[in-house]
């Protein structure tokens, strides 16, 4: 089908769009890449009266690094941000991460901001982006502040943002030497979306043990998960295959997950485990200089 | 019920094909709709209602994208390439000429999709692995090929692109 009818306004500035938001209300709604928004309109499950275009906004695409860290446009798509070299080089789970979401079509035109914007459980990039401690910066008609991600992904298609605010910037700090990242999926064969997923960020001595770790899990639960028994086991330890399996064993705990049409309870938490070994492998393996 | 409420039609100018086309359109009006009922580009095909299927494939500022997702105001000072746009003539594109070497189709009803998604594949990686090709396409959905002669048809017009380029 099609949406139902809707104004359209290009925002031609950050100001412009935080004051038709205002005008707007609940009745108004971002547009960015449109491949969360549009398939929803289509299907007429959201019917805004309004919609406030930030793709028309310069200056809110690119990749770069500022101090220590890799500073991502929020309307950058997730193609650019899986090939960009930044992105490669410093963090390369996230371009794992980016690479994967749907289709070629679709990141093409979807964005890293619209993502984690939206929020979806069952999206890749913020469970990427809580392993490698990445902060939102959002700007609203009083200024900016920064969301940590631990902070930011609150609850099924919900953040820590405000209705009158938006995002413009996602941080990821560099991680130090002798650091890895990875993300790893198991996609709904259908969708593409996930079912289970985990990323990973390992700094090691160059004695070869672990200084600390960072893995999220997705898929478990209505946001990201902080697999914390999995970091402590790993903490301080050398990074064996057993020590590795040893932790990845405890990546479901505390989770609670539910039974649905992806899968079962039980397959989903032992499935995180595996996913959480594959990640955290891959991001040692990453390690090595 | 409340009464309809008339939103603003929305000036838009899209190159399309290298033809500049000046027109007014819904805010909902999708892209798709707008190639194919506006300017009567037919090539480019509606296959599904969840933008899974890929068969409205087109090339906005030189990459692939679902047309059905996209708005046409979204499009506007933009450039669109549909099918009708590949190759001049009687003279195919590569990736079209190894439809037909390679028997790439049947219905032909995901074929625009599936050549505009190969076209912006080759584009930026020139010599594909199987596993690279299978990968691109993951955006188009085919019925009746079982995708194998897809993968062949794609793998001759790249080594074709190749030999030309020699």
């Amino acid at each position: 089908m099609f949406p139902a009818n809707f104004a359209y306004v290009a925002a031609r500035s950050i100001e412009e769009a935080l004051q038709l938001m205002a005008k707007h209300g609940e009745e108004g709604k971002l547009l960015a890449g449109g491949h969360s928004l549009i398939p929803a309109m289509k299907l007429r499950l959201q019917s805004p009266q309004t919609l406030i275009d930030l793709g028309t906004v310069p200056g809110l695409r690119g990749v770069r690094v500022e101090g220590k860290d890799l500073v991502i446009g929020a309307l950058t798509v997730h193609a650019d941000v899986a090939a960009s070299d930044l992105v490669r080089k410093h963090v390369a789970g996230l371009s794992d991460a980016a690479s994967v979401i749907g289709d070629m079509q679709v990141r093409n035109r979807g964005t890293i901001g619209g993502s984690v914007a939206h929020a979806d459980p069952a999206a890749d990039l913020p469970v990427i982006l809580t392993a490698l401690n990445a902060s939102f910066v959002v700007q609203s008609s009083s200024g900016n502040r920064t969301i940590a991600a631990d902070d930011f992904f609150t609850d099924f298609y919900t953040t820590a943002m405000d209705a009158n605010e938006i995002l413009t910037e996602i941080h990821v700090p560099i991680p130090a030497p002798g650091s890895g990242t990875a993300y790893a999926k198991l996609p709904h064969p259908a969708s593409g979306y996930v079912v289970v997923s985990a990323g990973a960020l390992i700094t090691r001595q160059p004695s070869g043990a672990c200084v600390s770790a960072r893995v999220s899990i997705g898929g478990l639960g209505s946001g990201p998960i902080r697999a914390i028994a999995t970091e402590m086991e790993l903490q301080g330890k050398p990074l064996t295959p057993q020590i590795i399996a040893a932790a990845a064993a405890k990546a479901a705990e505390e989770t609670d997950p539910v039974d649905d049409s992806y899968a079962g309870a039980e397959y989903k938490r032992h499935v995180a485990t595996v996913y959480a070994r594959k990640a955290i492998e891959a991001a040692v393996e990453r390690t090595a200089v | 019920m409340t009464a309809e409420v008339q939103y603003a039609a929305i000036p838009i100018s899209v190159m399309v094909n290298g033809v500049k086309q000046d027109a007014v359109v819904e805010p909902r009006r999708l892209l798709v709709y707008f190639l194919r009922e506006q300017l009567n580009l037919t090539g480019t095909h509606i296959g599904c209602d969840t933008s899974q299927c890929g068969a409205c494939t087109v090339h906005l500022n030189g990459r692939a994208v679902k047309s059905c997702t996209v708005l046409a105001v979204q499009a506007h000072g933009a450039q669109v390439t549909t099918i009708e746009g590949l190759g001049s003539g009687d003279v195919f594109h590569p990736v079209q000429e190894g439809f037909r070497e390679k028997h790439g189709l049947q219905c032909g009803y995901c074929t625009p999709g599936m050549i505009m998604t190969a076209v912006h594949l080759l584009e930026t990686n020139p010599n594909p692995s199987d596993d690279e090709i299978k990968h691109a396409l993951e955006g188009n959905l085919c019925r009746c090929t079982g995708y194998v002669n897809i993968i062949e048809s794609i793998k001759w017009a790249a080594n074709k692109m190749r030999e030309a380029r020699k």
